[in-house]
Parts: structure tokens; sequence; C-alpha cells
């Protein structure tokens, strides 16, 4: 082994790096609001009185939980131009784990909403509001209380699998990091480095979903 | 709506025929009833008779599926309409309180009134204070559900029932969920609510609720309604066989 390391190179190459986290985060944040609301809205149609739509959203969870990651952002970045609908790397990773993590939050949410007592639906009832507005207002908070940790390591998850992205040359840390070794062959240094700051990205969601949680969640109960 | 400047003459609620079934079990079977504006109602019998059932369909939390419900002279169907209409006139109180734990007593108040009913925020925030004060828990406005009693939360139950300002009150078993030291509280304010000429149906198992405030009590086995009485006749001298077995149960414990 006669290696020898030179950190230099990350030093020399930190603006591109944490611009390259930028990225990252970005499309992790843009990804999981749209997780959010496929989630939400997933978990609405999947009740929903025509069993076409129910089947629709089962059909829809199955593929995605079921297929790989790389080959759904494949999809839609090579084979969706062919059918007239090109999109670009960015917008194409956002789309990708947005459908992935919304496949996933569908689920997750559905658990926290049966975990919801019947009383909670009815009482909503016969004060007459609607069915909507009993989700909307009684429902959904208690409900994403009851699976927010689930939910959090999904968007962590959702975060880290921003790397793949880097197979559509979408901008985030991997690819930079990936042109940074292929410029310096620094291997060891660059990718190194990538983890501890994939680490200490996925440590600040962490943190930031608690304090939101403590906003959000911290009605007292029994 | 048009049908509160009838007289005070019109029945507040008329069941006729109505008839229920989960599968091949029969929940209701020939309901027929009539309640009069004012008039208190106690609905006792054995559990499985059907009483939660028939006060149930009152605001069609569950469907009835032959016969006839008439309130306030809203025949109630299937359709959205005339059950908003029915719901927005029925208030309904249930065992386990049902209070919705991430909002305070007051956001629970004011949900429904400014939602359903379409009144601004402070308006109904004045009047859920109004009720809450008369209910005796004003003092617990901005707390949380969680942070009360089972009887201040049944309090709160019933104040955030009343903000719709309902014309009918219907009261599922409101005190069986409730530490024996807590009954009370709940009691005198339904007593208090049925001394201010509410419409009320009440399912319960405090024979002395029913003695005290009772214009009828019912007596409901098996789906049906077996007899009906003034309470003093009621107890003393119930003519059923089975109503006798029931009393005897519940008053020599």
């Amino acid at each position: 082994m006669n290696y020898t390391m030179d950190f230099s190179v990350i030093a020399d190459s930190m603006p591109q790096l944490l611009a390259g986290c930028a990225g990252t985060i970005g499309l992790a944040l843009a990804g999981m609001v749209l997780a959010i609301a496929i989630g939400i809205g997933g978990v609405v149609l999947r009740d929903s009185p025509f069993a076409v739509v129910r089947w629709l959203v089962i059909a829809f969870v199955e593929a995605i939980r079921n297929t790989p990651f790389l080959v759904q952002i494949y999809f839609i970045f090579f084979a969706l131009p062919l059918i007239g609908l090109k999109i670009s790397p960015t917008p194409t990773a956002i789309i990708a784990l947005g459908i992935n993590g919304g496949a996933y939050a569908i689920e997750i949410i559905r658990g926290g909403v049966q975990s919801i007592p019947k009383g909670q639906v009815e009482a909503g009832l016969a004060l007459g509001l609607h069915r909507g507005e009993v989700f909307r207002f009684i429902v959904l908070r208690p409900a994403l209380r009851a699976i927010f940790p689930s939910l959090v390591s999904q968007f962590v998850l959702l975060t880290l699998t921003t790397s793949v992205a880097s197979a559509v040359s979408a901008y985030e840390l991997t690819s930079v990091a990936q042109r940074i070794e292929s410029d310096t062959f620094r291997s060891f240094e660059v990718y190194g480095s990538v983890t501890v700051l994939y680490l200490a990205m996925s440590w600040l969601l962490m943190r930031g979903f608690a304090a939101l949680s403590a906003r959000a969640f911290a009605y007292p109960t029994k | 709506m048009e049908s509160h400047a009838d007289t005070a003459s019109q029945p507040m609620i008329v069941m006729e025929a109505v008839e229920k079934s989960y599968g091949a079990f029969k929940a209701l079977t020939n309901i027929n009833l009539t309640v009069r504006q004012g008039e208190r109602i106690v609905l006792c019998g054995p559990s499985g008779s059907g009483k939660s059932t028939l006060i149930r369909c009152i605001n069609h939390l569950e469907r009835y599926e032959s016969g006839k419900i008439i309130v306030d002279g809203i025949h109630l169907g299937d359709d959205m309409r005339t059950v908003d209409a029915v719901r927005r006139e029925v208030g309904m109180v249930f065992q386990s309180f049902n209070l919705f734990p991430h909002m305070t007593v007051l956001q629970n108040c004011i949900l429904a009134p400014m939602r359903v009913r379409g009144i601004v925020r402070a308006e109904a925030e004045g009047i859920a204070r109004a009720l809450l004060d008369r209910v005796k828990i004003l003092d617990q406005a901005d707390k949380y559900p969680a942070q009360l009693s089972g009887g201040q939360q049944q309090r709160v139950a019933i104040a955030r029932a009343l903000c719709m300002q309902p014309r009918v009150m219907l009261f599922d078993e409101p005190t069986s969920a409730l530490d024996p030291e807590m009954v009370k509280e709940v009691l005198d304010t339904m007593i208090g609510l049925a001394e201010d000429g509410m419409t009320m149906i009440c399912v319960t198992h405090e024979m002395g609720f029913a003695r005290q405030v009772a214009d009828r009590v019912i007596f409901m086995a098996r789906g049906e309604i077996v007899e009906q009485a003034p309470p003093e006749e009621f107890f003393r001298n119930p003519k059923n066989e089975r109503t006798r077995a029931f009393l005897g149960e519940i008053l020599h414990h």
C-alpha cells in the first residue's frame, strides 16, 4: 500500500462539494413535498367509492415498491422522451424521488389513518362535517403524528437515494464527487469526504424533522 | 329551514316502521316512535338491544333500510342534502367523548360552527365560551382533552355539540365510560339542559336520571321497543316480563 493521502484536493474543491450538497438537499426537499402530496392524495383515493380508483392506487403502490429506483428514473429519463415527454435531469430526479417516496408514503400514512379511532370520524360527521373535512381537520394530524418516525426514516432514505440521480446527471453531491474524482483520481479522499457530508445531511434532516414534530405534534396525549 | 316556522305541535322526530339489519342480524325491527318538541326520552335495555343503533339512525351514522325517519320536518334519506340538514339540527354525545386530541377545548368547540354553519371565528368563540361557561368548564378552554378528567371531557363534548345550536340532542351512554365520582357532574349538566327545554333522547342506565327528568322511558330488547311509559309508571308497574327482568337486574345491585 503506497497510496499517500492528500486532502488538499478536498479543500480546493470544497465550494463545488458544498454546492453539490445544496443540490442534494434541494432534490430531497422537492422530492419529499411531492411524496407527501402523493402519499396523502393516495390515501384519500385508496378509499374512493370507485373500485377502479382504488385498484389504480394499489397497482401504483405495488409497481413502484417492487421495482428498482434506478429503473424508474431511467424510465422517466430515457423512455418517456420516446413518447414525446422530454424532461431534463433535475425535474426527472424530483419526479422519480417523489413518485418512489410517495408510494411508500401511501402505505405508511394509511397505517396512521387506520390507527385513528372510528369515534373521531363519527364525532366529526355528527357535527355536520363532510368526509373530506373530517379527514383534513380531524384525522390527518393525529394520523401523521402516529406514523411520523416511519415517515422520517423513509425520507432519510429518500435523501440518500438522491445519489442515484447522478445516473441521469442531475446536479447533486454524488455527481459532483464523480467529477472531482475523475479529475484528480483522489478516490479515497473524495468518497470519504462525501460519506461524511451525507452523514451530516442525514443528521441535519433528522434534527429538522424533530423540530417540526415538536411544533406540529406537541399536543398532549395519554 | 321552513319547517321551523311551524307550530310547536309538530313532532321533532318521527320514526315509522324503521328496520335495520347487519347481515343476518336484525338490529331494529319495526321501530315506531314520535318525539315531541321539548320531550325528554330515556332509552334503556340490555346490551345489543338496538338502543344505540336506534339513535345513530336518527343522525344517519347508521343507514336504516326501510321505514321512514323525519327530523324537524326533514325526511332523512341517503342523499347528502337531507343528511346534512338533519345533522345540523341534531347534536350527539358519545360514550367515549370523542374530543379531538390535537385541538384545545375551544378549538374543538368552534370547528363545526365555523365550517358547517359558516360563523366567523370571533362569533364562534363567543358562543363557545358562553356554552363552556354553562357546563362550568370555561377555565379549561385552552387546555387539550388529554389534560382533562373524563367528566370534564364529557362536559366539553356536550358544549361542543351545543355550539352547533341543535334542536335535538342524542346521548349514547354518556356516563358509561366515567369513573363513578364523575357521573354526577355530567348528569347535572344533562339535567340543566333538560330543564331548559332541549329535546333529548338519552341511552343510559342511570335510572335516577330517568326518574328525575324523563317524560318517557322506553325499554328495548332484541331490536324492538318492548314497553314505554312515564318513569313513575315504568318503574312502579312494568308490564312486560322482559322489562321486569331487566329492571330487576339493574336496580337491585
